[in-house]
């Protein structure tokens, strides 16, 4: 399913965030610009530090204190996320979006247990307003039941030290779903699990997004699983979205280096060989790189890539790339 | 026997490269970050200062002994006598920073005595840890940990002979377990560290592996308590001696100053109000100073290393 | 774990502390001393009675021995006579203990509410000049000890500016209520004697704020730094994001695992409310056991100095085991021991 860009239920724009630090700001994202569509599976696809997370914390306005956001705008619903008065915000908040975390251990509070968080959700979300304590429980259990998870009533009663991480893993998925939300963000649900559950997990998922019809941003480090999961993927390197494309035509028609580089480090099961990959590290976020980010690390980089940062250019079919190779201009 | 099996975290994955600031430097630049760290050095030092050259500085050294001037006695705080004199005329000022020279000499020995038997006693229970030993010691510090300090430390005092020498004596025998208990905590995890393990793997002998791999780890939260536990020994130092219990007069002691101070209260109010400043200024300069040494020695929330 | 085995654990262990602590009161009060009958007898008392003390009080024994002796006393109640009031030491603490439960109790009062209060302040307004003025007090009440305070209360309100009684527990002319708790102000309730109450609620408060005051910013501290670096936790995020309320994500999410810190190191804080009521009861001349127990040591009144540490152990150990099964009750990971599903 391809939606048209002005039907955008969010909508990124420049999104410039820094962090506060002893050593100086770091500068993380640097001009960040994603939309999302209603009813579209999204993914965000990027190394360790590129800055995922980051950006989908700024979208629920939930960034640690030390972070600033310079620069940029979060349209929901053509309403600026960043400017909204805490009413407004709370309504994104309850009825909107809601957020898988990546930790899932990190995501629940040690101290109260599942069924006090549960409901909590639930009470406080726009749909859950103003129900009976049965009903916020009867909504509870089926959430969990959803998520696969038996004996439900066990587990409200249980405390987070007391499940596996798995169990956490799908209690957190039940607590973004359990209550309706337009968008899901999914932050690389289930890093911390094995490969079978963690497939689970992604179908899991997956199942829920289409049954209730809602958008999902899924963030991963792997192609593989966004090509699984979702309608149409970005590519994000150090603080830029330096690639988008529909799922199947990035595959088919990769351009910018990163995402080559990407692609090349799958390993493969067939075939011989380790992967090539890309050389060298993500760049240092206090004194990035001037002009485009990944130069350093490009095999095609040129006087230009070191001077100028290249912007997301369409070069047609909704396939936008960020680099000058690629547009074209060099 | 030379081994040297690296006892520190492993670099990372995900590192930049990053401007570290040079050891001393940084140091400071950690310690003074607060500046009420350096208010509290600086208070430190002009304590210490004042305390050893006590007989050079003060206007009336030997107002600090027995000495008697009724002609000057309660004389209020004036350009000659600024912190005004006492009952037997003598100078207040030249007594409290003589008073320094008991409280600073009574943490240091305190601190010298309780730390190493503490810490030694801490990294044996926790080395062996789950044996008879380690029960002993550690049942034995539970039970040193069971009563308010304080009041023990008054207990002993009391059944001693009331002098400086039996005060330091029974805050002494107060304040080992707390270094027992701080030790075996971090002693008993790093044992179970691969640093250590690999050492014993190569078999390094257990003075080595208790004195050269494990002690060494423990190290910055030992200082960062004893420089935060100076304030504490000459507050309970201050504290024996305001029942009597400590210094005898006439040699001057902070907390008998006090005591003496209100037996005249409230016309010769600068016999209470000036040793009670100096008590709190001192126990505050350690502190402000023990903090510094401890976000010195801590790594800082956003100090990526 | 189930929380009764953790009780009985917990209760188990305190016994055996207890025991551990009996020997040594019995080193400090009969070894250390060197010979206590010639110290209760005094220096001019004739030997022949000296030594017949010595005989009673089972000195001529080895020390194993006498220690038997003197534990099977304290087991029964008898801890021997005070040489200050002449009587069983037993009746003087009975007399004098509940002074001191009563300071004690509001100054531990005083501290869980303000420590709460004026750290969740903290850290709401974290960096403002609440914080910082939170931080001062903080430091002020680490540097000034409570009976330093005691004393600047004595000058102020005892002298300058006599607002408030400063001397007692009760003002001269009022009848104390009869003793059922022995704590004056319940006693008064209890029998409606409205204006004892607040007369004595009056005389409580310089010396309880004097033992509050450094615990009390020390605590409030520990809840402002334990809340903010929850709230950099991402369950906190995840509570924000999921929009609920200020209320409850501070005063439910954030208040209780902040508590956690605060609540384990109660027991020291009510150990030096103990300790240091030892000084402050002398000078505000309350007459509560721990007043009793100074004047012991002065005049080295060997079984009231005994009987005085004995039962200040055994109030701490209480507290204590009250403190663990608090943290107990607020932190699951400590009740549960781990996963056992
Ligand atoms: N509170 C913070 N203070 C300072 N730097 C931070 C903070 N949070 C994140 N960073 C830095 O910002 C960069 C991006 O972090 P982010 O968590 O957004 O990455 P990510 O793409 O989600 O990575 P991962 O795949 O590992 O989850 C990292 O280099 C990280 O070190
Ligand atoms: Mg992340």
């Amino acid at each position: 399913m391809i939606v048209n860009k002005n039907d955008s239920i969010l909508n990124i724009k420049d999104l410039h965030v820094h962090y506060r630090t002893y050593d100086g700001f770091a500068k993380v994202l640097d001009g960040v610009n994603l939309w999302v569509g209603k009813g579209e599976k999204v993914g965000l696809v990027g190394e360790a530090g590129c800055g995922k997370t980051t950006t989908m914390r700024t979208v629920l306005r939930i960034l640690p204190e030390n972070a600033v956001v310079p620069k940029g705008e979060i349209f929901y619903h053509g309403e600026d996320i960043l400017k909204m008065k805490p009413q407004k915000l709370n309504k994104v908040r309850t009825q909107g979006i809601s957020m898988i975390f990546q930790e899932p251990a990190a995501a629940l509070n040690p101290v109260f247990t599942i069924g006090t968080q549960m409901f909590d959700v639930i009470r406080y979300s726009d749909s859950g307003k103003g129900r009976s304590k049965e009903e916020i429980k009867e909504l509870a259990v089926k959430a969990i039941g959803e998520v696969y998870i038996p004996d439900p009533e066990r587990i409200l009663n249980s405390y987070p030290g007391q499940l596996s991480g798995g169990m956490k893993q799908r209690i957190c998925i039940a607590m973004a779903i359990v209550t309706e939300r337009e968008l899901l963000i999914a932050d690389e649900p289930g890093t911390s699990l094995d490969v079978t559950i963690l497939d689970q997990v992604h179908r899991l998922l997956r199942g829920l997004v289409e049954k209730k019809g809602m958008s999902l941003i899924m963030i991963t480090h792997s192609l593989g699983v966004a090509r699984e999961m979702t309608d149409r993927i970005y590519v994000m390197y150090a603080g830029n979205i330096v690639e988008t494309a529909e799922t199947k035509e990035l595959f088919k028609n990769p351009l910018h280096p990163y995402t080559l580089g990407l692609l090349e480090s799958v390993p493969r099961l067939t075939g011989g060989g380790v992967a090539e990959g890309i050389y060298g590290r993500i760049p240092d976020y206090f004194s990035p790189p001037k002009g485009c980010r990944f130069h350093p690390r490009c095999r095609l980089s040129e006087e230009k890539c070191r001077e100028e940062k290249p912007l997301l250019k369409d070069v047609g079919d909704g396939h936008q790339v960020a680099c000058f190779k690629v547009q074209g201009v060099i | 026997m030379n081994i040297s099996v690296q006892s520190k975290q492993e670099v990372p994955a995900l590192s930049f490269s990053v401007r570290v600031k040079s050891g001393v430097k940084k140091n400071w630049y950690k310690f003074s970050r607060n500046k009420l760290s350096v208010v509290g050095l600086i208070i430190v030092l002009i304590i210490v200062f004042s305390a050893i050259f006590a007989p050079l500085i003060v206007p009336y050294p030997h107002h600090a002994g027995k000495f008697v001037d009724y002609a000057n006695a309660g004389t209020a705080p004036c350009a000659e006598y600024w912190f005004g004199t006492d009952n037997f005329g003598r100078d207040i000022f030249s007594r409290i920073i003589f008073a320094f020279r008991g409280a600073l000499y009574m943490a240091a020995l305190v601190l010298a005595i309780a730390v190493p038997i503490g810490v030694f006693l801490g990294l044996i229970a926790g080395y062996y840890q789950g044996t008879f030993l380690d029960t002993v010691i550690m049942r034995v510090t539970d039970i040193f940990l069971s009563v308010p300090p304080l009041l023990l430390a008054l207990a002993i005092a009391a059944v001693l002979k009331p002098n400086l020498t039996n005060a330091m004596i029974a805050v002494t025998v107060m304040w080992w377990p707390w270094y027992t208990r701080l030790v075996y905590g971090m002693a008993t995890s790093t044992r179970n560290e691969y640093f250590v393990k690999a050492s014993e793997l190569i078999g390094a002998g257990r003075l080595h592996i208790i004195f050269r791999e494990i002690l060494p780890n423990c190290l910055s939260p030992i200082f960062t308590k004893m420089a935060l536990d100076v304030g504490w020994v000459i507050l309970i130092g201050a504290s024996l001696s305001f029942v009597g219990l400590g210094e005898q007069p006439p040699t001057p002691a902070l907390g008998q100053m006090v005591s003496d101070g209100t037996r005249y209260m409230p016309d010769l109010w600068w016999m209470t109000v000036f040793p009670s400043l100096a008590i709190a200024v001192t126990i505050l300069g350690f502190n402000l100073m023990g903090d510094g040494i401890r976000d010195m020695m801590a790594k800082g929330e956003y100090d990526r290393e | 774990m189930k929380l009764s085995s953790y009780v009985i654990k917990r209760l188990l262990y305190s016994i055996f502390v207890l025991l551990g602590l009996s020997i040594v009161i019995f080193i400090i009060a009969r070894v250390v001393p060197g010979d206590p009958a010639r110290l209760a007898l005094g220096p001019r008392a004739p030997q022949f009675a000296v030594d017949a003390l010595r005989e009673e009080m089972h000195l001529d024994k080895s020390l194993p021995v006498q220690y038997f002796y003197w534990i099977k006393g304290v087991a029964t109640g008898d801890l021997g006579k005070s040489l200050i009031t002449k009587r069983n030491v037993v009746e003087d603490i009975a007399e004098f203990l509940p002074a001191t439960l009563e300071l004690v109790l509001v100054s531990a009062l005083f501290v869980i509410v303000f420590s709460i209060f004026f750290g969740a302040l903290a850290a709401r307004y974290k960096d403002t000049w609440v914080d910082s003025f939170i931080r001062v007090m903080a430091y002020t009440g680490v540097a000034v000890p409570s009976f330093v305070l005691a004393v600047i209360f004595l000058l102020l309100f005892g002298y300058i500016w006599p607002i408030i009684p400063v001397l007692g527990r009760l003002s001269a002319g009022i009848q104390p209520p009869p003793t059922i708790t022995g704590l004056i102000t319940i006693d008064s309730l209890l029998t409606g004697q409205l204006d004892v109450f607040f007369d004595a609620l009056k005389h409580l408060i310089l010396p309880a704020l004097a033992l509050a005051v450094g615990p009390l910013f020390q605590e409030a501290r520990i809840v402002r730094s334990a809340m903010t670096e929850n709230m950099g936790k991402d369950y906190l995020a995840a509570a924000v994001g999921f929009g609920m309320p200020d209320h409850v994500i501070t005063g439910k999410y954030l208040l209780k695992p902040s508590l956690i810190p605060a609540v384990s190191v109660m027991g020291l804080d009510i150990a030096s409310l103990m300790s240091n009521a030892f000084l402050v009861e002398v000078i505000f001349n309350w007459p509560g056991i721990s007043r009793y127990g100074m004047e012991a040591m002065l005049r080295k009144d060997l079984n009231a100095i005994s009987a005085v540490i004995i039962v200040f152990g055994l109030i701490f150990v209480l507290v204590n085991i009250l403190v663990d099964l608090i943290v107990a009750y607020l932190d699951p990971r400590i009740r549960l021991g781990g996963r056992s599903s």
